[in-house]
């Protein structure tokens, strides 16, 4: 190890940084797509009517109940059945789009839930419409008290990025794992491997303490 | 129909993992939280360096460096040690946290009123402080473990026959790529759902005895 584990990092990590690379981007684009979805979700699950609420439901809870790891083998092996056929990243994006949108729908409602009553009341009472009182007064405040919550799942997200390499995407992971078997030397590789994940989930983690400190101060 | 029984063969296996990787976790759980709440440095920063680095590493992840790196270089491992074990210490940090966050729940004025009545700081620990932070943290542990039965399907990655395993392996033998993964959905989703039924209602009536 040492000197040997060090100049082998370096020869190692421009292959995993582009692996990285990928990681960071598809966890980028699963959270943009599922978690405009997840809002629209939530404002379904809170909706008053029985028939738009229950499905809705009935949709978040498969999608927290089914594990990602399942979702993604689903959409890459099972969809070209149903005659739908996706590269890996995009399987893999829809694929954590999904369960992403399932995740984030019950923190986007909870936030939704945390807005004072008062706040739709006033709404009311100066005659804005169910729509606007959403688009204007509950989703803007909600989705702020929902924002530290978001980004630590944003984090967990990142990190299920690597469930992807059992659909062979060359993320991180894939990346680590076949250097290791062409060099034996797996333990250092995945090493790497595993501190630049630490990269990137570490000062993420710092940022949700203190964003949440943050935003909590005029709560 | 077929497919369900060759899904079903990796419940046993799945529920395996996940019951030994909790107990691994309630265990190392308590010293990682005592020590993280410790006003002394030398406790509290390596505790909290262990924790962040258990739970910001992927749980593939770390069942790769387990059975391929360590496995493979070091002592040999079978999948299901590797990982119950891998699985077993990111549970550990996970659960100190929320042990942690159970503790604080509980209010000081109990630890006050135990040192007034003459209770050692361990007395007041076990006794008192101890059973009502028990009780705030059982929701949120118990959320944690119907997680945990979720992100234990990572272990088919490592060759543990497992759920997720079974429904590869059959999607492979038969050809059919749809239906074995939504066997395993349904399997998943039907285990969870009465724990978390389960769990609801035990915290509403653990919840009664807490002091506020």
């Amino acid at each position: 190890m040492n000197a040997d584990l060090l100049s082998n990092w370096l020869e190692w990590l421009p292959d995993l940084g582009r692996g990285l690379q990928t990681s960071v981007l598809l966890a980028a684009v699963s959270l943009a797509i599922g978690i405009p979805i997840g809002l629209l979700l939530a404002v379904l699950v809170s909706s008053r009517r029985a028939a738009i609420r229950m499905p809705s439901i009935v949709l978040v809870e498969i999608g927290r109940g089914t594990p990602a790891l399942v979702v993604l083998q689903l959409v890459y092996f099972g969809l070209p059945n149903a005659g739908l056929t996706l590269g890996p990243f995009t399987a893999a994006s829809a694929a954590l789009a999904l369960t992403t949108a399932a995740y984030t729908s019950e923190i986007i409602r909870g936030g939704l839930e945390a807005v004072p009553k008062g706040e739709v009341e006033a709404s009311q009472a100066l005659g804005m419409s169910y729509r606007d009182t959403m688009r204007f007064v509950l989703i803007p405040q909600g989705m702020r008290i929902a924002i530290p919550a978001l980004v630590g799942f944003g984090i967990l997200m990142f990190q299920a990025t690597s469930l992807a390499f059992t659909i062979s995407l060359q993320e991180l992971l894939s990346r680590a794992y076949s250097i290791g078997s062409s060099t034996f030397l797996y333990f250092q590789v995945l090493l790497l491997a595993g501190v630049l994940y630490l990269a990137i989930t570490l000062p993420s983690g710092w940022l949700t303490g203190r964003l949440e400190r943050r935003l909590s101060r005029h709560l | 129909m077929e497919h369900v029984s060759a899904v079903l063969l990796g419940v046993p296996y799945t529920l395996l993992v996940t019951v030994v990787a909790l107990a691994i976790g309630a265990v190392l759980g308590l010293p990682l939280a005592l020590a993280r709440r410790s006003p002394l440095a030398v406790l509290n920063v390596p505790a909290r360096v262990v924790i962040d680095v258990l739970r910001g590493i992927p749980p593939v992840v770390w069942l790769f460096i387990i059975f391929f790196g360590i496995g493979n270089q070091f002592v040999t491992l079978d999948p299901i040690q590797a990982g119950s074990l891998g699985l077993g210490l990111i549970s550990a940090a996970y659960l100190a946290e929320i042990y942690r966050s159970g503790l604080g729940a509980v209010h000081s004025g109990q630890w006050e009123a135990s040192s007034a009545l003459g209770l050692s700081r361990t007395d007041s620990m076990v006794r008192v402080v101890g059973p009502q932070a028990f009780r705030v943290a059982l929701p949120a542990a118990s959320t944690y473990a119907i997680g945990l039965l979720k992100d234990s399907s990572v272990v088919s990655a490592i060759g543990v026959a497992d759920i997720v395993f079974q429904a590869t392996g059959d999607s492979r033998a038969t050809g059919a790529a749809l239906a074995p993964f939504l066997v395993a959905a349904a399997i998943y989703i039907l285990l969870g759902t009465p724990l978390a039924i389960a769990s609801r209602r035990m915290d509403s009536r653990l919840r009664m005895r807490v002091a506020r």
